[in-house]
C-alpha cells in the first residue's frame, strides 16, 4: 500500500489579481477585565494583515486563542478593530457603521462557516428554512427564485433536494450537517468565504469530503476561501496560501507547500514537527525545536519581547524587540523573526551568538 | 503466552453493549491490554468505540446496557470482574486502578473550586493523604505532568487555564492514584497540534516511567501511529482488525483499515485530491447478516453479505475480520492437505 496521492494542478489564481479582501495592520483589542489582570491585555489580534484574491484559497492556523477567529468576525463586522482597514472589493468595510454596515453584512457577499453545525444550525428549522433564511434577509430575489437557488445551492454542495429538504438538523449525519452550512453560506452566491474550523468537528473520511467541496466551489463560484484548521496536511491539500498566527499576530505568511516544507519561523517549524503522520517521521521532532525542560524564559515574557521568544529555542538578545512581518529574501512569502529562515544553522549549537 | 497472561492488565471478552430499544450497538468485541502497552482503538464516530471504553468504566448511558461479555480487570489476587459490578466494586477500582481523560477536559472539572483542591480531594478521599501530605503531593503530580508554575496552578480555577493545562490537570487527577490503566477517549481531538503532540508525548513518558497501560481512543490513526503498540480497528460495534501498529500501518488486511490509511493525515505538504471513503456508516443497531463494511467496500461480493463474517487470526498478534483475508489464510492449508 503506498501513500502517494495524484498530485493536482494548482489552482488558476494569477498572482498578479487584485486582492478582494485585504486586510492591514489589524489591531482588535476586547476590553480587559475590571479586576485580574492576569487574564491579558485583551489585544486579541495586533497588526495583522492578510491578503484573499478571489478564487484563492488561504489556510489560518495556529493556538487556541492566536487570533483566528477574530480575524473572522472582525471580517464579517461582528467586533470593531481598534486600528487597521479591512479592505474589501475596494471598499473600507472596518469603518463601516450603522445602517452601512447593516446593509453590507445582510448583501451576504461575505459569508461565515462555524466549526459545529449541530449549535450553528437552528435545530427547529428544515434544511430549506435553513438554506433560504440568508435570502430572505438579503430580499433580493423572488419567492421562486429563493426555491430555484435553495436547490442549486444544495446540489453544488453534493445534497440531493428532493430527499433533504424537508430534514431538519438532528436527522442528518455530521458530514451531512456541515454541507448545510455550506449550502445555506453560499446560497447568497457570497465573493468571500470565511471558515471557521469547518473539519474540526469531522472525523477524517468527512473532514476530506468538505475542503474537497470547499476546492470545488471557488472554482464554480469564483470564491476566494479563508479556512481555519488544525490539520495541516488535509489544509496543504487544498490551500494555496497560509497564514501562521502565534499570540495574535501573523507569524509567517506565503504559499502553503513552500511555508510548511521550509518554515522561515520556528513556530511554523514546530507546527510541522508536531503535525501527526501515518508515514514514518522523518525530518525534525518537535523535541529538537523546544525549550529544555527547566529552562528559565522569564527574561523573554516582557511585553515587548518577541510573542513567541519563551517558547523559542533559538532566542537571543535581539528577541526582547518583536521583529515586524517582513518579507524574505527571493520568496514570495514573510516572516516575522530575527532568525527568520537562518535557525536551522543554529540547531545543533546551543546558543545564538 | 503464560507470562504474557500473567502480566494481563484488562480483557475484554465477546462483550455487546446495546443502545436505547435493544439497538446493539457493540458486538463481538474481545481484546487485552498487556502491563505497560499501549493500545490504539480506531474508528469513525459511531464505531462504537466510545461505547466500549464507557462499558469499561461502568460509565455507559442510561440507555446503555451490557447485554454480554466479560470484562476482567487485573490478574490473580487482584481480578476484578466489571461486568457486574457494584457500587462498592467500581468506587474500589474507578479513579484507583482505572483512570480516564475525555476530550472536553473543562467540563470534567468543577469551574467554582481550584484545580488543586480538585487533585488533593481525590488524594485525600482514595489515598487517604492528609491536607498537607496531599497539596504537596499534588504540586509533584502537576510538575511531573509538565505544568509550568506548579504552585500557581495549584491555586488557580479552571476557566484561568487553557484547554492543553486543563487535560494535563486531568491527566494529573487521572493518575494521581496510579491506575494500571489509563483510558483517553479523544483526549487529543479538541487540542492544536503542538499541543496535542505534546500530550501524547507525556502519556508515553508516563507509561514508561509507572508502567501503566494505556487504551487511547481516537478517530485519527495518525493520532496512534507513533504512540500504540497495538492497534485495534472498530467498524459498525464490531473488531474488524487488530495487530501491532507497524504491521497494521504496514500493511493493512481489512479493506476497512486500507481506506482509513487513505484519508489519513499523512506529513506530506503537497497539494493533492484528498481521498474520501464513500457511503456512511451503518446506524447504531442497524441489523446486517453479513460484513458491515460491505455496502461501502470495493472488493464487495455475494459472500460478504451472505453470513457473519468471523475475525480471522493471521498469525499470533493479528486478526482481521474480511473474506478474502479467511481465503488468504485458508489456501495454505489446502495446498498441504492435497
Amino acid at each position: 500500500m503506498t501513500l502517494t496521492h495524484p498530485q493536482v494542478a494548482a489552482a488558476p489564481v494569477s498572482p498578479a489579481a487584485e486582492p478582494l479582501l485585504s486586510v492591514t495592520g489589524l489591531t482588535v483589542s476586547y476590553a480587559p477585565p475590571k479586576k485580574a489582570a492576569s487574564l491579558g491585555t485583551g489585544a486579541a489580534l495586533t497588526e495583522a494583515s492578510l491578503q484573499v484574491r478571489p478564487g484563492e484559497i488561504v489556510g489560518i492556523v495556529g493556538e487556541t486563542g492566536s487570533g483566528k477567529t477574530t480575524l473572522a468576525r472582525a471580517t464579517v463586522g461582528l467586533v470593531r478593530p481598534v486600528a487597521g482597514t479591512i479592505e474589501f472589493a475596494g471598499q473600507d468595510i472596518g469603518g463601516l457603521r450603522g445602517r452601512a454596515l447593516r446593509e453590507f453584512r445582510r448583501s451576504g457577499q461575505v459569508q461565515l462557516v462555524f466549526q459545529d453545525p449541530l449549535r450553528s444550525l437552528d435545530p427547529d428549522l428544515t434544511v430549506a428554512d435553513l438554506v433560504r433564511e440568508p435570502l430572505d434577509i438579503a430580499g433580493t430575489l423572488s419567492r421562486e427564485e429563493k426555491a430555484q437557488r435553495v436547490r442549486e445551492s444544495l446540489e453544488l454542495v453534493g445534497l440531493d433536494p428532493a430527499s433533504t429538504l424537508g430534514r431538519r438538523p438532528r436527522q442528518l449525519s455530521g458530514g451531512q450537517r456541515q454541507r448545510v452550512s455550506l449550502a445555506r453560506s453560499i446560497s447568497t452566491r457570497p465573493r468571500l468565504l470565511f471558515c471557521d474550523e469547518p473539519v474540526s468537528a469531522l472525523d477524517v473520511s468527512n473532514r476530506n469530503l468538505v475542503l474537497t467541496l470547499l476546492d470545488r466551489l471557488r472554482t464554480e463560484l469564483d470564491l476566494a476561501v479563508v479556512i481555519i484548521a488544525h490539520d495541516l496536511s488535509s489544509l496543504a491539500g487544498i490551500a494555496d496560501r497560509v497564514a501562521v498566527f502565534y499570540r495574535s499576530r501573523v507569524v509567517e505568511e506565503g504559499p502553503i507547500r513552500a511555508v510548511l516544507q521550509d518554515p522561515a519561523h520556528p513556530y511554523t517549524a514546530l507546527l510541522t514537527a508536531s503535525a501527526p503522520s501515518v508515514a514514518p517521521h522523518h525530518g525534525l521532532r518537535p523535541v529538537d525545536l523546544r525549550v529544555a525542560a527547566g529552562e528559565d524564559r522569564g527574561a523573554w515574557t516582557t511585553p515587548a519581547a518577541c510573542v513567541f521568544a519563551a517558547r523559542c529555542r533559538f532566542a537571543h538578545d535581539a528577541c526582547l524587540e518583536q521583529p515586524t512581518l517582513a518579507p524574505l529574501e527571493n520568496h514570495d512569502r514573510s516572516a516575522a523573526c530575527h532568525v527568520a529562515g537562518e535557525w536551522t544553522t543554529h540547531l545543533d549549537s546551543q546558543e545564538i551568538a | 503466552m503464560s507470562l504474557r497472561e500473567h502480566e494481563r492488565t484488562l480483557e475484554v471478552s465477546a462483550l455487546q453493549v446495546s443502545v436505547g430499544d435493544h439497538l446493539v450497538a457493540v458486538q463481538d468485541v474481545s481484546f487485552e491490554i498487556r502491563a505497560g502497552e499501549s493500545v490504539g482503538l480506531v474508528g469513525e464516530s459511531g464505531s462504537g468505540k466510545t461505547l466500549t471504553c464507557r462499558a469499561v468504566l461502568g460509565l455507559l448511558p442510561a440507555s446503555g446496557h451490557v447485554d454480554a461479555g466479560r470484562i476482567v480487570l487485573g490478574r490473580g489476587a487482584d481480578e476484578v470482574d466489571l461486568t457486574a459490578a457494584r457500587r462498592t466494586t467500581w468506587d474500589e477500582v474507578r479513579g484507583v486502578r482505572l483512570g480516564a481523560v475525555f476530550q472536553d477536559p473543562a467540563s470534567y472539572l468543577n469551574p467554582a473550586i481550584t484545580v488543586g483542591h480538585q487533585l488533593s480531594e481525590q488524594l485525600r478521599v482514595k489515598r487517604g493523604l492528609g491536607r498537607s501530605e496531599a497539596h504537596a503531593r499534588s504540586v509533584e503530580l502537576f510538575t511531573e505532568v509538565g505544568l509550568h508554575d506548579p504552585e500557581g496552578v495549584y491555586h488557580q480555577y479552571p476557566h484561568q487555564l487553557s484547554g492543553g493545562m486543563l487535560q494535563r490537570v486531568l491527566i494529573a487527577i487521572a493518575v494521581s492514584c496510579e491506575p494500571e490503566l489509563l483510558i483517553a477517549d479523544e483526549a487529543t481531538t479538541a487540542l492544536d497540534v503542538v499541543i496535542q503532540a505534546e500530550i501524547l508525548e507525556l502519556l508515553r513518558r508516563l507509561r514508561d516511567d509507572h508502567r501503566l497501560s494505556l487504551l487511547l481512543v481516537t478517530h485519527d490513526l495518525a493520532v496512534v501511529a507513533e504512540s500504540c503498540d497495538r492497534i485495534l480497528v472498530m467498524y459498525g460495534g464490531e473488531i474488524v482488525e487488530s495487530g501491532p501498529t507497524a504491521d497494521v500501518l504496514g500493511d493493512p488486511q481489512h479493506p476497512y483499515t486500507q481506506a482509513l490509511m487513505k484519508v489519513a493525515t499523512i506529513g506530506t505538504w503537497e497539494r493533492r485530491a484528498l481521498e474520501v471513503i464513500p457511503g456512511q456508516p451503518p446506524a447504531a443497531g442497524e441489523r446486517m447478516p453479513g460484513c458491515r463494511f460491505a455496502p461501502r467496500c470495493a472488493y464487495a461480493t455475494e459472500r460478504c453479505t451472505a453470513g457473519p463474517v468471523p475475525l480471522t487470526s493471521l498469525d499470533e498478534d493479528r486478526a482481521a475480520r474480511c473474506v478474502l483475508v479467511e481465503d488468504a489464510v485458508a489456501r495454505p492449508l489446502v495446498e498441504v492437505s492435497a
